[in-house]
C-alpha cells in the first residue's frame, strides 16, 4: 500500500536545504532542529494518519503556505451559539510546558467574544478525542476571556491593557484563572496577523467593558433552554429534584419549615421596593416590625441564615454606619433574642477575619506558587516550598475562618444561643461562615442538590457581589472590590471533604469544576452582584421585553459543560446514605440530639472560658459607639488564647464521640491538617504528576466494587429479593460512573486525573534540578554536618 | 483487664482498651496480662503527667519488657504502654527540697517521639527503687542482661527466621548466571566481617581479585551484587567508599573490578553514585577514604547524591520531635516544619534512589555508597529496588528486602539504636532506618495501589525496631548474631506478622509485575507522616482504618454476599420452592476476613 508517509519523507528531504537554512536562522536552534529531528523520527513509527499533519505544524510557514491556506478556514474551533470570531493569526507556536526544550505545536491563535483558542495544526490524536472529562464549553487550549488572569510580554513584563501601541511581544505568556499557563510565540506569524491577535487578546482580556458584552448575553439569545441529557446518575440525581433556587416564597418558607425555624418570611421586596439590594425574598426574625425593614436600605436588618434544632438561629447583618445615631440595633437585637430563650451572642467578622484585600492579596502570592513557567523554576521553588506557603498566609486564612465558623457551631451546638454574624457588607465573609457553619451541623448540605441550593441561599440570593469581586469587566473602579471570597469558601469546604470524605456526597472533582465555573461567562449565577442587579438586567437584555426575562444557564446545570458520563465524576463514591432515611427531615435529627455535646467530666478541666463573643452589652456598647480599631492581624497568635482553647476543647470533646458522618462534623485545624487542594493547583504542572498514583487510585477502585455491588443489587431485584442495604436505590446508576472509570484503567490514571489525560507521559521520572544548591544545613553543634558518620573516637577500626 | 501489645491495637486506639488477638495467647496476671517470658518487677502508686490531660494519678508497672501505666480516676483511663527498649534516656526531675506540684519525679526520654513525666511524692526516696530499676531493665547490656528478645518465650505458628533465604532470592532474580557467580569467600567472616556470607560478584573476578579489591574498600566492603534487572542484565552493586587517601592512591585491581561490573551487561559506561555532599566525600580522603576519581576509573562517571550523614539526619528528627511533641507548633506550623529538614532530606534520598532506578531501566549498571556502605547505600539501594522490582511491594517480599540490604548487609542497627544500652548521648545514634521507612511510607502514599503491605506493618516494624521483643534488629551484623546465636534463642518479628498477614495487607493492592514506580520527590508531595511522628497526640484522629478504606471492606463483603444470594436464587429458581428467600440476612458489611476472597463477577 502506499503510505503517506513515504511521500512526506521525501517532501522533507526536497525541503531539507531550506529547513535547515531556516533553522540555522531562527533564534532557538536547539529546539527547532530538535523538532525536525523528531518529526522525522516520528515519522518513522507514527501511524499514517497523523503523520501528514504534523509535518505541516513544525515546518516553518513559507514552505507550507500553499498547501495549508485551503485548510485555514477549517481551523476554527467549533463556535458556540452566539460566538463571533473577532481576530486570528496562523502559524503561532504553542510551546509544550513540560520542559526547557522550548518545544511546540504550530497552529491557529484566536480570538472570540467567549475565548482565546489555539486551534493546532496536528489532527487530534485517537486519544486525545477519547478525552473523557471534556468541558463542551471550551478545550484544553481554550481560555474563555473571564478566564484570563494575566498576560506577560517579552522578558515576563507584564501587560496591561491601553498600553499597546503598534507594538507585539514575540512571546507572549498568558496566566489563567484556573491555574493553566499558556506561552505562545507569535514571531512566526506575519506582522500584521501578529499585532492583530495580540491587541486583540489584550483588548478582550484586559480592557473595561460593559456587562452587556458579555458572552453570555449573546450566547443566551441563541440558544433554547432546557437541554436534556439522557442516563447519567449525576442528571438523575438532579432531575428528580431540583436545586433550590431561593428565588420565591416557597423555597424560604420550605427551608425555614425544614429546619423548624420560626421566624418571618418577607416578601415585601419582591419587586426591589425596600432596597435593590435586599434579596428579592428573605427571612428576619418575628419580632422585627414593617418600619424597621424599610430603614437604611437592609442595613441592620437581621437575615436568617439557619435555625438550630434546638431552635437557636444563625442570622447575619449588614453593618450599620456608625453615625446612625438610632437604637435600631438594639431592637434588631432584641428581636433576634426573642427568637430563642432571649439569648444572642453577635460577631463583628471585619474584626476578626482578614479583609477582602487581605485576602485577595494572600491569594495572589499564592497562586504564584503553582503558575509555572518551566521545569527549573518549579524545581527551584520547591526548596523554599513549605516556607512560602506559609508567608503567604492563604492557608491560615482558611484556618480562621474555618475557626470562626466552629465557634459559632460551638453557641449554636453547645450553648443553643441565637448568633448573629455581622460584616459591613454582609455578603463576604457571612456568606464564609454562614455557609460553613450550616455545612458542619447540617448533613442536608453535603448532598448534591443540598450544596447548590446552600450556594443559592447564601451566596446568590444572600447578594454576594460576584460580580464586583470577580472584576470580570475589568472595570477601574472596582479594581479595589476584586477578591476571591468565593474560592476562598471552597478552599474551606475542600478543607471539610478531605478530612471527612465519606460524608460529602460530592466529590473534589465537582469542586474544582465550580472552582473553574466561576471564570466562565455564560452562568447567571456568577455574573451579578445581587438579586435586584440580575433581574434588572435579564429583563433588560431580554428580546422580548415585555414578555419574559433572559433565560440563562445557571451553573447547575451542569449538562452545558459536561455530558452525562464526565458529571458522573462529580458524585464521592465513599458518600452514603443516611441508613433508614426517614420522609419526615424531622427524624433525622432526633438521634443527633440525643448524642448532643458535654464534655467529659475531670478529665478536660480547663480555666473558665469566657468565650470569644463579648456579651451582649459589650457588644451594643461597641456598635452603637466605640470605633473599631484593630482589624485582623497577620499573626494567627493575635487571637486571644481563650478562643482557641474554647474551640480547641469544643472539637476534643467532639472527637472522642464515635465519627457519624450523617451528624455534626467539625474540621481538625491543627498545622498539619490544613492542606493545599491539590488536585485544583497541581493538575496542569506536569513535574508533579503521580503517573498511576495519587489518592484517585484508591478511588477509582471502590468506584468498581460500587458499580458491580449495584449491578448485583438489580438482578437481585430483578429476582423480587428485598435488600435491607441502604445502598438499595441510593444511586441507582452508578454504575455508569465506574464503569466510565474501569474503562480508562486500562489508561493509566495519574494524581491529576481527570483534568490531565495519559497523552505524552514520558515514562521518566521527574528528578529535581535543583538538588546542588539545596540544603544549607547551618546551626549544627560542632560541625555535625562535616563529620564522618562513624566519626566517634571507638569507630576508628 | 487485657490490654493490647504494642504490635496491634494500642497503636491505633491509644486509650482504647480491647481484647486483642495476641492477648488470649497470654496468660492473665493480676491487672495486664504478660508476655510468655515477661516478669513483673515492681508495681508503684505513681502521678503520670500527661501532656494532654495534666497529671493523673494512677499505677505503674514495670516488667522486664515494659512499663504499663493505668490512671485509678480518670474516665476512660489513660493507660501507658511502653516497652522498655523504647527508652532512651532516664532522668531525675527535681529534688526532694523542690518546691512545687510534681515537681519530683522521672523524666522520660523515648526513642519513639514522646517524653513521659512522672511525679512522686517527696517524703522517704519513693523514686529511688524505681529510678533504679527502670536503669537497670531498660538499658540490660549496660547492667550485665539479657535484651528482652533472649527471655521471651513466645510461640507463633511461623517462624520467621525462613523468611529470608539469600541463594533462594538469588535464585529468584535469575542469579548465578554466565557474568554473575555466588561466591562463598565470606564464609567465615574472613573477607569482610560486616557482610553476609554469600555473595553474588562478576564471573570473572577470581577469589583472588576479591581479596585485593577488599584491601581498597573501606572495612572490606567490596561492590558486590544487590539486584539485577531481568531484561536488561544492569545490576545494583554495593559497597563502601575506596581508600583514595589524601595522596589520591590508585588501585588497579579496584579498577579493574569495577570494570568488569560495566562489562557484565556490556554498556559503556558505569554509573557510580554517591550518596554524599560532594565536599564530604572530598574531606573523607583527610581520614584515608574519598571517592572514585576520573582519570582512575575512565569507563565510569561519578555522581554525588548530596544526602547528609548520620548527625545531621539525627539532629533533624530532634528537631522534628521539639515540633510535635507534646503539642503541635501552632504558629507558622509550615516554616517550623521547613526548619527541621525532614522532608528535604527524605526528598533528597528518594531523587536519589529515582536517579538509581532510572539508571537501571535504561540498561546501565550502577555502583552506589557512602563512607562505610551501611547507611545511606541501604537506603538507596533498597528504595531503588523497591521501585524497580514489584516483589519486594508484597508483603513478604519486603521481610525479604529488609533483611537482605539492612540486616543481611550490616547495617548498624545495634549503634545506630543503642539496644539497651544507656548512653543516650552516643554519636553513633541515628534515625537511619526511620527515615528509610518514612520514604518506603512516602511511596506507599503516592501509589496506595502498589504495596501488599499497609501502613500498620512500618508502624509496627519501628515500634520493634526499639522494643527488643523480637531478635530481628538486634546486632551490627550476621557475624554478631551469629556468635550470639540470635536465630535458635529469639524470636523473629516475622513471625508475629506472617501469622496474622491480613491484618498487614492492603485491600487496595494490584499486582503489576513489570511496573516501575516513580514517586515524585517534590515538597508538593511529601507529606509528615502524622500518623506515626504525631500518633501520641489525641488530637490526631487514630482511625483502625481510613474511611476509605472501610468503605471498600464493606463494599467487597457486600458483593460477597449479594453473589452467594444471586446464586442461591438461581439454584432454587430451578427448584420448586423459592419463596423464603425474599426474607434476606442483614449484611455483616466489615467483616475483615471477606476481603481476601476473589473477585470477579460471574456475569
Amino acid at each position: 500500500m502506499f503510505d503517506g508517509r513515504v511521500l512526506l519523507k521525501q517532501v522533507i528531504l526536497l525541503f531539507w536545504p531550506l529547513i535547515s537554512t531556516w533553522v540555522q536562522g531562527a533564534e532557538k536552534i536547539d529546539s527547532c532542529q530538535l523538532q525536525v529531528l523528531e518529526m522525522l523520527s516520528s515519522l518513522g513509527s507514527a501511524g499514517g494518519k497523523s503523520a501528514k499533519p504534523s509535518f505541516v505544524s513544525y515546518v516553518t510557514p513559507e514552505e507550507i503556505k500553499s498547501e495549508k491556506e485551503p485548510s485555514r478556514k477549517e481551523k476554527h474551533p467549533d463556535l458556540l451559539p452566539g460566538e463571533v470570531v473577532f481576530c486570528s493569526a496562523s502559524t503561532v507556536l504553542k510551546y509544550t510546558q513540560d520542559d526547557l526544550s522550548q518545544r511546540g505545536v504550530f497552529g491557529v491563535l484566536l480570538c472570540t467574544n467567549f475565548r482565546v483558542s489555539f486551534v493546532s495544526d496536528e489532527e487530534p490524536t485517537e486519544e486525545m478525542v477519547r478525552t473523557l472529562f471534556k468541558n463542551k464549553l471550551y478545550g484544553e487550549n481554550d481560555i474563555p476571556l473571564s478566564c484570563v488572569d494575566n498576560i506577560y510580554g517579552d522578558k515576563r513584563k507584564l501587560i496591561t491593557g491601553g498600553l499597546v501601541k503598534n507594538k507585539y511581544p514575540s512571546k507572549m505568556i498568558i496566566h489563567c484563572k484556573d491555574l493553566r499557563v499558556f506561552q505562545f510565540s507569535l514571531s512566526f506569524s506575519k506582522e500584521e496577523d501578529a499585532k492583530k491577535i495580540f491587541q486583540g487578546i489584550v483588548h478582550h482580556c484586559l480592557e473595561p467593558k460593559s456587562l452587556r458584552c458579555l458572552f453570555a448575553f449573546s450566547y443566551c439569545e441563541n440558544t433554547s433552554p432546557n437541554r436534556k441529557c439522557v442516563g447519567g446518575l449525576f442528571t438523575k440525581l438532579l432531575r428528580k429534584k431540583q436545586t433550590v433556587m431561593f428565588d420565591s416564597v416557597e423555597d424560604w418558607t420550605q427551608d425555614m419549615k425544614r429546619t423548624k425555624g420560626n421566624c418571618r418570611v418577607v416578601s415585601e421586596n419582591s419587586n426591589f421596593e425596600l432596597s435593590p439590594k435586599l434579596p428579592q425574598y428573605f427571612i428576619v426574625p418575628k419580632n422585627v416590625s414593617d418600619e424597621d425593614l424599610t430603614k437604611y436600605q437592609g442595613k441592620g436588618l437581621p437575615m436568617w441564615c439557619w435555625s438550630h434544632h434546638s431552635g437557636c438561629a444563625l442570622f447575619k447583618t449588614a453593618s450599620i454606619p456608625l453615625v446612625q445615631e438610632d437604637n435600631v440595633c438594639c431592637r434588631m437585637l432584641t428581636a433576634v433574642a426573642h427568637n430563642h430563650l432571649y439569648s444572642v451572642k453577635t460577631e463583628d467578622l471585619s474584626d476578626t477575619l482578614p479583609t477582602v484585600q487581605d485576602i485577595l492579596l494572600s491569594y495572589n502570592k499564592f497562586k504564584q506558587f503553582f503558575l509555572i513557567d518551566n521545569t527549573t523554576e518549579f524545581w527551584m521553588s520547591d526548596m523554599k516550598w513549605f516556607s512560602s506557603l506559609d508567608n503567604c498566609g492563604w492557608l491560615d486564612i482558611i484556618r480562621q475562618c474555618l475557626q470562626k465558623a466552629v465557634e459559632v457551631v460551638e453557641s449554636l451546638e453547645k450553648e443553643n444561643t441565637n448568633v448573629l454574624i455581622m460584616e459591613e457588607g454582609g455578603s463576604d465573609l457571612c456568606c464564609v461562615v454562614s455557609s460553613l457553619v450550616q455545612l458542619m451541623l447540617d448533613p442536608y448540605y453535603r448532598t448534591l442538590l443540598g450544596f447548590q441550593s446552600l450556594v443559592q441561599k447564601e451566596w446568590v440570593a444572600g447578594g454576594h457581589a460576584f460580580l464586583d469581586r470577580s472584576n470580570h469587566l475589568h472595570l477601574k473602579d472596582k479594581v479595589e472590590s476584586q477578591s476571591p471570597v468565593f474560592l476562598l469558601f471552597l478552599e474551606c469546604v475542600w478543607q471539610l471533604q478531605q478530612q471527612h470524605g465519606p460524608a460529602f456526597q460530592f466529590s473534589e472533582t465537582y469542586l474544582t469544576v465550580l472552582s473553574d465555573s466561576v471564570h466562565v461567562p455564560v452562568f447567571t449565577t456568577f455574573l451579578f452582584n445581587n438579586d435586584g442587579h440580575r433581574d434588572s438586567l435579564l429583563r433588560a437584555e431580554s428580546p422580548h421585553t415585555q414578555r419574559s426575562p433572559l433565560n440563562c444557564p445557571t451553573v447547575w446545570d451542569w449538562s452545558v459543560q459536561f455530558d452525562c458520563k464526565a458529571q458522573d465524576l462529580f458524585t464521592n463514591p465513599l458518600y452514603t446514605e443516611k441508613p433508614k432515611q426517614d420522609t419526615s427531615v424531622r427524624k433525622s435529627y432526633r438521634p443527633r440530639h440525643l448524642r448532643q455535646l458535654s464534655l467529659p467530666s475531670s478529665a478536660f478541666k480547663t480555666p473558665p472560658k469566657k468565650g470569644f463573643f463579648k456579651d451582649e452589652a459589650d457588644n451594643l456598647k461597641k456598635i452603637l459607639g466605640v470605633k473599631r480599631l484593630s482589624r485582623w492581624m497577620l499573626s494567627p497568635s493575635s487571637d486571644s488564647p481563650q478562643t482557641s482553647s474554647s474551640v480547641r476543647e469544643f472539637y476534643e470533646a467532639w472527637q472522642t464521640k464515635p465519627l457519624d458522618y450523617h451528624g455534626l462534623l467539625l474540621p481538625c485545624l491543627d498545622g498539619p491538617s490544613i492542606r493545599v487542594w491539590m488536585q485544583r493547583y497541581l493538575r496542569w504542572i506536569h513535574d508533579v504528576q503521580i503517573l498511576g498514583g495519587g489518592p484517585v487510585a484508591m478511588l477509582s477502585k471502590v468506584s468498581e466494587i460500587l458499580g458491580e455491588v449495584q449491578e448485583l443489587q438489580r438482578q437481585l431485584d430483578r429476582h423480587g429479593c428485598t435488600l435491607t442495604s441502604n445502598h438499595k436505590g441510593a444511586r441507582p446508576r452508578a454504575k455508569t460512573a465506574a464503569a466510565v472509570i474501569a474503562a480508562r484503567s486500562s489508561v493509566r490514571l495519574s494524581s491529576s486525573f481527570p483534568f490531565v489525560t495519559s497523552r505524552n507521559w514520558a515514562f521518566k521520572p521527574a528528578i529535581p534540578t535543583s538538588l546542588l544548591q539545596s540544603l544549607m544545613v547551618t546551626g549544627m553543634p560542632g560541625n555535625l554536618a562535616d563529620r564522618e558518620d562513624d566519626g566517634g573516637p571507638e569507630s576508628l577500626v | 483487664l487485657h490490654y493490647a501489645p504494642i504490635a496491634t491495637i494500642s497503636y491505633w486506639l491509644p486509650s482504647k482498651t480491647n481484647a486483642s488477638r495476641e492477648s488470649l495467647k497470654m496468660e492473665p496476671l493480676a491487672d495486664c496480662s504478660l508476655l510468655p517470658g515477661e516478669e513483673r518487677i515492681i508495681d508503684k502508686d505513681i502521678i503520670y503527667i500527661c501532656p494532654f490531660s495534666g497529671a493523673l494519678k494512677g499505677k505503674v508497672f514495670i516488667t522486664n519488657y515494659r512499663l504499663y501505666f493505668k490512671s485509678a480516676d480518670a474516665d476512660p483511663a489513660v493507660t501507658l504502654d511502653v516497652p522498655l527498649g523504647a527508652i532512651g534516656r532516664v532522668e531525675k526531675m527535681g529534688g526532694a527540697s523542690s518546691r512545687g506540684e510534681n515537681s519530683y519525679g522521672l523524666d522520660i526520654t523515648c526513642k519513639d517521639m514522646r517524653n513521659l513525666r512522672f511525679a512522686l511524692k517527696q517524703e522517704g526516696h519513693s523514686r529511688r527503687d524505681i529510678f533504679d530499676i527502670l536503669f537497670k531493665y531498660a538499658f540490660p547490656l549496660s547492667h550485665g542482661l539479657l535484651l528482652f528478645a533472649y527471655l521471651s518465650q513466645e510461640k507463633f505458628e511461623e517462624n520467621g527466621w525462613s523468611v529470608y533465604k539469600p541463594m533462594e532470592e538469588f535464585r529468584r532474580q535469575g542469579l548465578p548466571n554466565d557474568k554473575w557467580r555466588v561466591t562463598f569467600i565470606n564464609a567465615n567472616y574472613e573477607l569482610c566481617d560486616t557482610y553476609p556470607t554469600i555473595l553474588v560478584v562478576p564471573f570473572k573476578a577470581t577469589e583472588e581479585d576479591l581479596r585485593k579489591v577488599c584491601t581498597f574498600r573501606s572495612r572490606g566492603r567490596i561492590p558486590v551484587l544487590s539486584w539485577i534487572h531481568r531484561e536488561n542484565q544492569a545490576v545494583i552493586c554495593r559497597c563502601s567508599q575506596p581508600l583514595v587517601g589524601m595522596s589520591g592512591k590508585r588501585n588497579k585491581d579496584d579498577e579493574r573490578y569495577l570494570d568488569l561490573i560495566r562489562e557484565a551487561n556490556g554498556t559503556a559506561k558505569l554509573t557510580i553514585y554517591d550518596a554524599r555532599p560532594s565536599v564530604n566525600a572530598v574531606a573523607n580522603k583527610a581520614t584515608g577514604g574519598g571517592y572514585e576519581g576520573d582519570d582512575a576509573y575512565q569507563n565510569a562517571e561519578l555522581v554525588f547524591l548530596d544526602i547528609h550523614n548520620i548527625h545531621v539526619m539525627r539532629e533533624s528528627l530532634k528537631k522534628l520531635k521539639d515540633i510535635v511533641y507534646p503539642n503541635v507548633e501552632e504558629s507558622h506550623w509550615l516554616s517550623s516544619l521547613e526548619s527541621t529538614h525532614w522532608l528535604e532530606h527524605i526528598k533528597l534520598v528518594i531523587s536519589g534512589a529515582i536517579q538509581v532506578a532510572d539508571k537501571i531501566s535504561g540498561g546501565n549498571s550502577v555502583v552506589v555508597h557512602c563512607s562505610d556502605g551501611w547507611d545511606r547505600t541501604a537506603q538507596l539501594t533498597s528504595l531503588a529496588m523497591l521501585m524497580l522490582d514489584s516483589h519486594y511491594r508484597t508483603l513478604r517480599g519486603f521481610q525479604v528486602l529488609l533483611e537482605k540490604e539492612w540486616i543481611g548487609f550490616g547495617h548498624k542497627f545495634a549503634n545506630r539504636i543503642g539496644h539497651g544500652d544507656k548512653n543516650h548521648a552516643d554519636q553513633d545514634r541515628s534515625p537511619i532506618f526511620v527515615q528509610f521507612i518514612d520514604c518506603v511510607w512516602q511511596m506507599t502514599k503516592q501509589f496506595p495501589t502498589a504495596f501488599e503491605f499497609n501502613e500498620r506493618l512500618l508502624v509496627t516494624i519501628l515500634d520493634h525496631l526499639f522494643s527488643c521483643r523480637f531478635g530481628t534488629f538486634l546486632f551490627n551484623c550476621e557475624r554478631a548474631r551469629d556468635t550470639n546465636e540470635l536465630r535458635s534463642k529469639t524470636v523473629s518479628l516475622w513471625s508475629l506478622v506472617n501469622s496474622d498477614l491480613s491484618f498487614y495487607q492492603n485491600p487496595f493492592y494490584t499486582p503489576e509485575s513489570n511496573r516501575v514506580l516513580y514517586p515524585v520527590a517534590s515538597m508538593r508531595h511529601l507529606e509528615l507522616w502524622v500518623t506515626y511522628y504525631i500518633r501520641w497526640n489525641p488530637r490526631i484522629r487514630q482511625q483502625q482504618q481510613s474511611p476509605v478504606e472501610q468503605r471498600y471492606i464493606e463494599l467487597l463483603a457486600l458483593r460477597d454476599e449479594y453473589l452467594k444470594k444471586l446464586e442461591e436464587l438461581q439454584l432454587s429458581d430451578s427448584s420448586p420452592n423459592s419463596s423464603h428467600l425474599s426474607n434476606s440476612s442483614t449484611p455483616n458489611a466489615a467483616s475483615p476476613t471477606q476481603h481476601i476472597t476473589h473477585l470477579h463477577t460471574p456475569f
